[in-house]
């Protein structure tokens, strides 16, 4: 079942701020951490490998 | 390379032979032979001495006049003790190597990983062995030295190679001058840079890995068991890699990545080595003495021919690939050519195979080194990744691994199971089969009594494993049928087994093959599944076993 909005939200503003404590180097090598975290937890190749093509898009817009 | 002051080959455990050119007159006086094998490293002398297990004499051509320098290749697997007997070369292996089992694997200091490697009381053998390339290539010399069936070339470099009608002409040059020698076939054992591979115009193909390391032997009073330790960004080392292995005789190797801002030149100067080593000694808390005996630099390559055969020559070990370090595979995978060319050349050289057996050696033995490949890539972008993608990734996976167990895995070295072969026709993979094994997979071992093993009671050539005898006479007919085909062929039925080891060996073999009473199983020479059917049924196996072993289908 999906995240209602008010939790995602907190997960939003939490994932803002950790990011902001953290040198460039170690955001990234934290949301990789937090990627297989959650990869694994998810337990479902395809749906992971969908969201990390979804994740892919619109990038050059950002 | 080695201390300065020290000679080449002065080591301070080993005592190096010094080889001469064989006497002129002799040379001069046999113009052929029938396997001519270019180059006597540890690939070179064990394909000699499979040949020699079944009788073909073979003369092997090295233009070194000693060893090879330094110990390049330390770990020897399973697979080649069992080849190493089955050659009756494995006794001092077994005497000096040290056995192992474990790996441990360390990030920023911390142990993240414990890996066992599959061993159980079934096998005869560790699934891994640690001894110096020079030990390995000592002792494969002192039994090639003591067969007849052996000619040894020192000093003697092939410069020539032309094909002609019934087989190849060597053109060779040794310090009394230079001669001709014919051969109805090659074994091109000549290492990474191949000159036989050069002469017939062939190339590698693959990729180079960015990485790259520095090999450094050490000796030293160090007590830590045979465990293979991995460190990744270790205060010795900062964000880079560190292998170390125990070697028999207090001699450690250790592997480590060259650190940033070295050149090549640099990273192998002397005064750097004994940096670098001092730093990774005090790292591991080892605090005493220790005297550096050789020192090398490699980086890791994915490199093959398209194909292994050219003809009457055969490419065997590095001659034909080059794998990455990381998955223990150059040495191992080079024996397993040189066993596999050498028992098909055999039986075509005494005409119980058609020469198209020989088109199996190729998909076989590249397949082989495909697999390699692909797992050896994986631990080498591990070890040394390649681009940034890699290095976060990597990094993310040590760090979570620190308190999350599953994501150690990632550091496992992958050392895997001998390659199951599905191609070529020297296995029956087509057909139906019996119990757990695929034919095409090494057959499992049993421990059948406290000092028995099946592959003891296994053939020098092929062998019949008849699980159950339902009609004795039918039996006696399928031998006769199967030795009309090859002489040399065992046969080995339960009875044999119940009588020699009970009615719970028998069983415990069953349980470990996965097989039925009444299953039969054929064994190939190298110790590889060929077939297996569920019932023994005399004429579809007969018709069967002609195609193993490389025979027309008589009419």
């Amino acid at each position: 079942m999906a995240l209602n909005f008010a939790d995602l939200e907190i997960v939003y503003e939490e994932l803002a701020r950790t990011l902001d404590r953290l040198s460039p180097s170690e955001r990234e090598v934290f949301l990789c951490k937090l990627s297989l975290l959650m990869a694994r937890d998810l337990g479902d190749l395809s749906r992971v490998q969908a969201m990390i093509q979804t994740a892919q898009n619109h990038l050059e817009k950002v | 390379m080695r201390p300065a002051g020290k000679g080449a080959h002065e080591s301070l455990y080993f005592t190096y032979p010094a080889f001469t050119a064989p006497d002129r007159a002799h040379v001069l006086a046999h113009e052929g032979c029938r396997v001519a094998i270019v180059g006597a490293g540890p690939v070179g002398m064990f394909a000699a001495l499979t040949l020699a297990r079944f009788g073909i004499a073979s003369v092997l051509f090295d233009n070194k006049d000693t060893f090879n320098d330094g110990s390049r290749a330390i770990c020897v697997q399973r697979s080649s003790f069992q080849a190493l007997e089955r050659a009756g070369a494995v006794q001092p292996f077994i005497e000096k190597a040290y056995g192992w089992t474990m790996g441990r694997t360390f990030y920023r200091g911390e142990q993240i990983l414990e890996f066992e490697m599959p061993h159980s009381d079934s096998e005869k053998y560790l699934p891994m062995y640690n001894i110096q390339q020079q030990f390995i290539e000592q002792y494969l010399w002192d039994a090639v030295a003591a067969s007849p069936l052996i000619e040894a070339r020192w000093c003697s470099e092939v410069t020539g190679i032309e094909d002609t009608e019934s087989g190849v002409r060597l053109s060779v040059q040794d310090s009394n001058g230079r001669y001709q020698c014919a051969a109805e076939w090659v074994l091109a054992a000549d290492g990474a840079r191949s000159a036989i591979r050069s002469m017939r115009g062939l190339r590698l193909k693959g990729d180079n890995f960015p990485g790259r390391y520095v090999i450094a032997d050490v000796q030293m009073d160090h007590t830590y068991p045979t465990i293979r330790r991995a460190l990744f960004d270790s205060k010795s080392n900062p964000d880079k890699t560190i292998l170390i292995h125990r070697q028999p005789d207090k001699i450690w190797r250790i592997d480590y990545q060259m650190p940033d801002g070295q050149s090549e030149e640099e990273a192998i100067s002397e005064d750097n080595i004994r940096d670098n080593v001092g730093r990774i000694l005090r790292d591991i808390d080892y605090q005493g003495a220790w005297e550096l005996e050789w020192w090398s630099i490699y980086s890791a390559n994915t490199l093959a021919l398209d194909d292994y055969r050219d003809g009457r020559v055969l490419f065997i070990g590095d001659s034909a690939h080059i794998v990455p370090i990381f998955g223990v595979r150059g040495l191992n995978n080079g024996l397993g050519d040189a066993e596999n060319a050498g028992w098909k050349l055999a039986r075509v050289l005494k005409g119980l195979s058609d020469e198209r057996l020989m088109d199996s050696y190729s998909p076989e033995r590249r397949g082989a080194t495909l697999d390699v490949f692909e797992n050896a890539t994986k631990s080498a972008r591990f070890m040394t990744p390649p681009t940034k993608g890699w290095t976060v990734m990597r990094d993310a996976a040590l760090s979570l691994a620190l308190d999350h167990e599953w994501a150690g895995a990632f550091a496992n070295p992958r050392q895997m199971e001998p390659f199951t072969y599905t191609d070529g026709g020297a296995v029956l993979s087509h057909m139906e089969t019996a119990g757990s094994v695929k034919p095409g997979a090494v057959l499992p071992n049993e421990r059948l009594s406290e000092d028995s093993y099946l592959s003891d009671l296994l053939g020098n050539g092929f062998t019949l494993l008849v699980l159950e005898v339902i009609d004795p006479a039918g039996l006696d007919d399928l031998k006769a049928s199967l030795l009309g085909l090859d002489p040399e062929l065992e046969c080995i039925t339960s009875g044999q087994i119940r009588a020699r080891f009970g009615a719970a060996g028998l069983s415990r073999l069953h349980e470990r093959l996965g097989t039925q009473p009444g299953a039969t199983l054929l064994i190939r020479p190298d110790g590889y599944l060929a077939g297996a059917w569920p019932t023994c049924v005399a004429d579809v196996i007969v018709a069967q076993v002609t195609v193993a072993f490389g025979r027309k289908e008589t009419h």
